[in-house]
């Protein structure tokens, strides 16, 4: 059985209980009043804008439209601006609810497939704690070539101006393909993950059971 | 006092008046054309010195007439207090000086406007008498509180401990009303996060053991008479028995009945046993007591549980309640909780399209989503009944699904509040409206509460939708019927805490009734004027206006048909003074002669002086007060004008306008305030009154050959600060427009 | 021994050859000035950014920044550590935040450090650099040395987001901070009242949805023009890159012809403290500021 089937299994019908429990910050969102600042605070709203802004997710949470919402891009859409938080009225952490569900959507495999800012946050995951910092040359080869060979020359192409600049600025190093910044224990760090990763998965699990 | 009358000017010359004006030549107006017997004047007149010398002047010199030529009559009131006297102030400092530019060229003017003030202070004065209070008290201390629910019996148990005895009806056979009926009430005290017990059996207790509390039970008040102070109560049991009581004041909390659910058959009430009104699921807690709530239609306990606020509420239709209850919304958390707090897995919802939570209501609402009530924002179009569920359709406001749907096993109807206000006086004597505005007409019940022997109508006014008229803003406690005050949800859409709150407040307003009362006095807004009115009655024609008019109701009429003052009920407005077409009513210090002579008394220029005057009778209550606060901030405006304070547009009789024009006035601001639905005016119906009554003004300008706008009627409020001296520059602009009155030096 | 010191993170992009490696080069420069001490974590390891969530989730976000809280606490003992990039500032202090709320994920955080051999005690305080400016030195240190004021310059102060929500800088407001205006006019700028300053500049979605980034990059730049402002300047190195580097592609895509230099306020300080061009990292702007130059230039 997939994560998700079995998800569905656990909270059959209550979506609202699956995502208090399974969700970072989930318990959050039965607190929301639905005044609809947060939508009207988002940046992305308007440009030109969101399938479902935050106010819209939380009220088809409590409706219990599971697949509209895991599958929804909506969450993907966030900049990380928090201005939602500070406005909120209820003081409810937004930002961090619509990271966590899009995490929730993306383990369970059912966020959208090809959405280009979940490609790229997994690549900046992976980036990151392989040598334990960002290579930026790396990161913004693998995002140009996320969809093939030749688009991502494409991709490539279309930014080379902004590369010219950075890299007459030094600002862009061509030699980090070739290896780069890197931290000293990194066999530390992947331990370090690789244990948090289970301790996460674990608790989770206990919750399910429960 | 001296039978003789003596009258006496006194010219301050404090705070600026002596720098600015020519105080001798006010004492010479005084004595010349005022026509004093005794003129002086004083360099700080309030001061103790200032003071002993009037004081010294009534002992020895036998004045019994005061003029003060100093500071408005809203200033130094207690320095300037002389019950014994007749007393009128001329009101240099605000009206004159501060409203005027130091200026050489100005002092002409200025000079001018001043000399008028001490001319028509003493004409004014010469004109009154002290007023001696009213004779016709009542020392009925008693207080009757009609309706023994949340609101009744916290009035009673408030007045017993003050000091005053009770007598409580109720018409049914026990006391506690509709929160007798709760399983548990919206809380009051920290954390606000739990339904909490509704103290009523507590209430009950303590009216039992009261001695100073009489209660009758399945009593109604058959008949009310009288006036605050001297009200003859006759109370009718069930039984038969009738029972009669002296009564001082009256408070009537009789609350509200929910609005009736079978109005709304597409929300599945009378279709389902299964959908309840707020009401209803009370019952159904209380029947549990604790235990699983219950369906009404197979006794299993209730999986999920839909609340429908707004529920014949806030209805734009016609069909419904207009308004919102404001209690509903706190109510439905409240009953979601039964559900939750018994058992977390029972699926609650509740839907609104606003949610309003007043008081600590908030709280409550964030406690109720961390207890997973849901709330969804939607409006519900519809409830069907089908097998073994009810289907809740709702239009989904947030996600825009006009087709959402809710299956439940229970639904609640949030319906609200109607009161329970009596008969509507003013509809008796209206043929019906209907649909007007979009409102709907809330049916007049027609069974009287108070039974009151008053010549307009056996119960107190209604405002709108069935609700009792206060001045909202100022004075909400106060009905139009003075000594009787409405609390809790009669008045306005309540919950319990506002409720008790509200009873409170009235109750103390009740025993300044009675001790008013007894001292001969007024209530508000003239609090402890003695005044009163006195009609000759060999002049009255029977034309019965005062009768019709009186905004409190405190005139009937006497078997002869002729107008029977009852003082104590009486507010002092003077709306039938300026109503008598005959004008033979009139106060001690205040009539249409005080008013009258003040108008007579300024002098007016000739058509050649480019100096027009232009009078303003100023509400006593909003205008004035505005304008001398325009004094205060120095806000200066024309020196053309006159002002005369008074009590209300209500008393404005039209002999003052028609005099002033005939006497070589270019023009005539009148100011008074707001009226209507949202009315201001301190007597409710005074200013409209005045209006209607001034409406007709016009007529006469046209027979005098005048142009219309030589009257103006203006609302001003009391925070027209800077607005009222803007209004009367650009009127006197208007008057040099139009040109001088040609009725001068006639 | 220095005034100040402090635990310094620099961030994976003050790195040399990274996108705010200039930002670095005026830090050090201004901070030696100032007289403050800036020693760097050792093996210090990336805060994840904001990013991180989609892939990282919650427990190895906190336990990547619990690493950089322990080396901190184990090698500089008593410090603050002393962020300079937005996101690892906000990161970290997030971290920080939720570990010290949460019995049970201080507890799990522990049981992965352990993996890498460390463990923590007490989580220092996470400061940016700005607050090390505003709070530890104060404005008339900050004012003291300068020696070339940047008189007549019209600056736009872009804050934006990280350094300014959810955390923010005390005392400021949400809506309009003032302290980067305040640091332009210590040094002698001019700051320009205009209403994109907390304006989200796209972020991550810079890279991953260019054209919804691209529009908030306008209305920022457009704003900053239209308001009279000659620079911009700001505390973030993303807000720096997103803002300098896609003026060509807003250009190509809005018909504009904005040519405006985007600095970090400590190239300002660097250069009105009598820093080279040099020293302050100017010659690291791809939209160069010659005005800022011919200041340094100056003898």
């Amino acid at each position: 059985m997939s994560a998700n089937a079995q998800m569905v299994a656990k909270y059959k019908n209550n979506f609202l209980k699956e995502v208090q429990e399974q969700v970072e910050m989930g318990e959050w969102v039965k607190m929301c009043m639905q005044c609809g600042v947060c939508s009207g605070s988002c940046p992305t709203n308007f440009h030109p804008g969101w399938e479902h802004p935050p106010q819209e997710i939380f009220m088809m949470i409590r409706a219990g439209k599971r697949e509209e919402v895991l599958t929804s891009p909506s969450m993907w859409m966030c900049t990380s601006c928090y201005n939602c938080i500070v406005r909120c009225p209820r003081k409810l952490p937004i930002t961090h609810i619509m990271h966590g569900l899009a995490n929730y959507a993306h383990r369970l495999g059912m966020a959208p497939k090809m959405q280009p800012t979940r490609h790229f946050a997994k690549l900046f995951w992976n980036n990151c704690v392989k040598t334990g910092r960002v290579n930026e040359l790396k990161l913004s080869m693998g995002l140009y070539f996320k969809d093939g060979f030749g688009q991502g020359i494409k991709n490539g192409m279309a930014m080379k101006d902004v590369a010219l600049g950075l890299l007459k600025a030094k600002r862009l190093n061509p030699f980090e393909m070739l290896g780069g910044h890197k931290c000293k224990d990194q066999n530390g760090i992947h331990a370090m993950l690789k244990k948090a990763r289970e301790l996460e998965e674990k608790r989770k699990a206990i919750k399910a059971a429960a | 006092m001296s039978a003789e009358k003596k009258v006496a000017a006194y010219i301050c010359k404090g705070c600026g008046l002596g720098e600015r004006l020519d105080a001798d030549a006010l004492v010479n107006v005084a004595q010349k054309e005022g026509k004093v017997q005794l003129a002086r004047s004083h360099d700080l007149l309030c001061s103790a010195e200032g003071v002993d010398l009037i004081k010294n002047d009534v002992a020895n010199e036998g004045v019994t007439h005061i003029m003060i030529g100093a500071c408005s009559r809203r200033a130094k009131t207690e320095a300037f207090y002389f019950p014994q006297n007749a007393v009128a102030r001329a009101n240099l400092r605000e009206g004159v000086i501060w409203i005027r530019p130091d200026t050489e060229e100005a002092r002409e003017t200025t000079q001018e406007m001043a000399e008028d003030y001490i001319r028509m202070g003493c004409a004014e004065v010469k004109a009154m008498s002290a007023p001696a209070g009213n004779p016709n008290t009542g020392s009925a201390r008693t207080l009757l509180v009609v309706g023994g629910g949340v609101s009744g019996m916290t009035a009673a148990l408030e007045a017993s401990r003050t000091g005053y005895p009770v007598v409580l009806v109720e018409k049914s056979g026990q006391l506690g009303g509709w929160a007798a009926k709760l399983w548990k009430r919206i809380p009051v005290h920290e954390p606000f996060k739990a339904p909490a017990g509704t103290g009523v059996a507590d209430l009950v207790a303590q009216i039992q053991a009261d001695p100073n509390i009489k209660v009758y039970l399945n009593a109604t008040v058959t008949k009310t008479d009288g006036a605050p102070g001297r009200f003859e109560v006759q109370i009718a049991t069930e039984s038969g028995s009738v029972a009669t009581e002296d009564i001082g004041a009256i408070i009537q909390a009789t609350g509200s009945e929910p609005y009736d659910a079978n109005k709304l058959p597409e929300l599945g009430y009378g279709k389902s046993p299964d959908v309840v009104d707020q009401a209803g699921l009370e019952a159904l807690a209380r029947a549990a007591n604790g235990g699983p709530i219950l369906k009404p239609s197979d006794g299993k306990p209730v999986r999920s549980v839909a609340f429908v606020q707004c529920a014949g509420q806030r209805d734009a239709d016609g069909q419904h309640l207009p308004y919102c209850s404001g209690y509903c919304c706190n109510a439905s958390i409240k009953q979601a909780m039964y559900f939750k707090d018994g058992n977390p897995d029972i699926d609650t919802t509740i839907l609104f399209t606003d949610l309003r939570t007043p008081g600590n209501g908030e709280d409550f609402y964030r406690s109720a989503q961390e207890k997973g009530v849901i709330f969804s924002k939607g409006k519900v179009a519809s409830v069907s009944p089908g097998a073994g569920a009810l289907t809740v359709n709702f239009h989904d406001l947030i996600l825009d699904d006009k087709d959402a749907k809710l299956e439940v096993d229970l639904v609640v109807l949030a319906t609200g509040q109607v009161p329970n206000s009596g008969v509507d006086i003013e509809a008796l004597s209206k043929p019906p409206v209907e649909g007007e505005g979009g409102e709907a007409t809330v049916e007049a019940k027609p069974i009287s509460i108070l039974n009151l022997q008053y010549r307009q109508g056996p119960d107190v006014p209604q405002l709108k939708w069935g609700f009792t008229d206060s001045h909202f803003i100022c004075f909400p406690y106060e009905t139009r019927r003075t000594g009787i005050y409405t609390v809790g949800p009669v008045r306005r859409p309540m919950d319990m805490a506002q409720a008790r709150e509200d009873a409170t407040g009235a109750t103390l307003k009740a025993i300044q009734a009675i001790e008013n009362a007894q001292l001969g006095r007024a209530a508000h807004p003239r609090s402890g004027d003695l005044s009163f009115p006195k009609v000759r009655l060999e002049g009255c024609t029977q034309c019965k206006r005062c009768t019709v008019e009186c905004p409190f109701g405190a005139i009937d009429e006497d078997e002869k048909r002729f107008p029977l003052f009852n003082e104590s009920r009486c507010r002092r407005c003077g709306t039938c003074m300026g109503a008598c077409p005959v004008r033979v009513i009139s106060f001690e210090n205040y009539s249409v002669d005080t008013v009258g002579s003040q108008i007579k008394a300024v002098d007016i220029p000739d058509e050649f002086s480019e100096k027009p005057r232009i009078l303003i009778l100023a509400c006593e209550n909003d205008a004035y007060p505005a304008l001398d606060m325009a004094g205060m901030q120095h806000n200066e405006y024309s020196a053309f004008v006159r002002i005369v304070p008074i009590r209300c547009l209500g008393s404005v009789n039209t002999i003052w306008i028609t005099d002033a024009l005939n006497a070589g006035y270019d023009g005539v601001m009148l100011m008074g305030c707001k009226h209507g639905e949202n009315y201001q005016c301190h007597f409710v119906k005074g200013s409209e009154l005045g209006r209607y009554r001034l409406s007709k003004i016009d007529d006469t300008l046209k027979n005098l050959n005048l142009e219309t706008d030589r009257v103006r009627d203006l609302e001003v409020a009391i925070t027209d600060i800077e607005h009222v001296p803007a209004m009367i520059n650009q009127y006197a602009e208007r008057i040099v427009e139009m040109g001088m009155s040609p009725f001068k030096s006639f | 021994m220095a005034k100040k010191e402090y635990a310094f993170y620099p961030g994976c992009s003050s790195q040399k050859g990274a996108s705010a490696s200039n930002y670095l080069t005026s830090v050090n420069a201004m901070c030696k000035t100032l007289d403050v001490k800036m020693t760097e974590i050792p093996d210090w390891n990336c805060c994840s950014a904001s990013i991180g969530y989609a892939e990282g989730g919650e427990l190895p976000r906190h336990v990547l920044n619990a690493r950089n809280f322990a080396l901190a606490e184990k090698h500089l003992p008593g410090q603050d550590i002393v962020a300079t990039c937005a996101a690892c500032w906000l990161g970290a202090r997030e971290s920080k935040e939720r570990l010290e709320h949460s019995s049970v994920l201080l507890q799990d955080t522990q049981e992965a450090l352990n993996e890498a051999g460390l463990n923590i005690r007490a989580i220092p305080e996470v400061r940016h650099m700005v607050e090390v400016l505003i709070e530890d030195l104060g404005w008339d240190a900050l004012s003291a040395p300068v020696k070339k004021p940047l008189e007549g310059l019209k600056f736009a102060g872009y804050v934006g987001c990280q350094t300014n929500r959810p955390f923010g800088i005390v005392g400021e407001n949400f809506e309009n901070p003032m302290y980067l205006d305040k640091l332009i006019e210590t040094v002698g700028g001019e700051a320009v009242p205009y209403d994109q300053k907390v304006t989200c500049c796209g972020g991550a979605l810079a890279f991953s949805e260019p054209d919804k980034a691209q529009a908030q990059i306008k209305d920022i730049v457009e704003s900053a023009y239209d308001h009279g402002a000659e620079m911009i300047v700001t505390p973030c190195p993303l807000c720096q890159a997103n803002v300098e580097i896609y003026q060509g592609h807003v250009n190509k895509k809005y018909g504009t012809k904005f040519h405006i230099p985007v600095l970090y306020y400590s190239q300002l300080m660097t250069v009105a403290y009598g820093g080279s061009a040099k020293e302050a990292g100017l010659d690291g702007q791809v939209i160069k500021a010659p005005k800022l130059e011919a200041i340094a230039g100056k003898k």
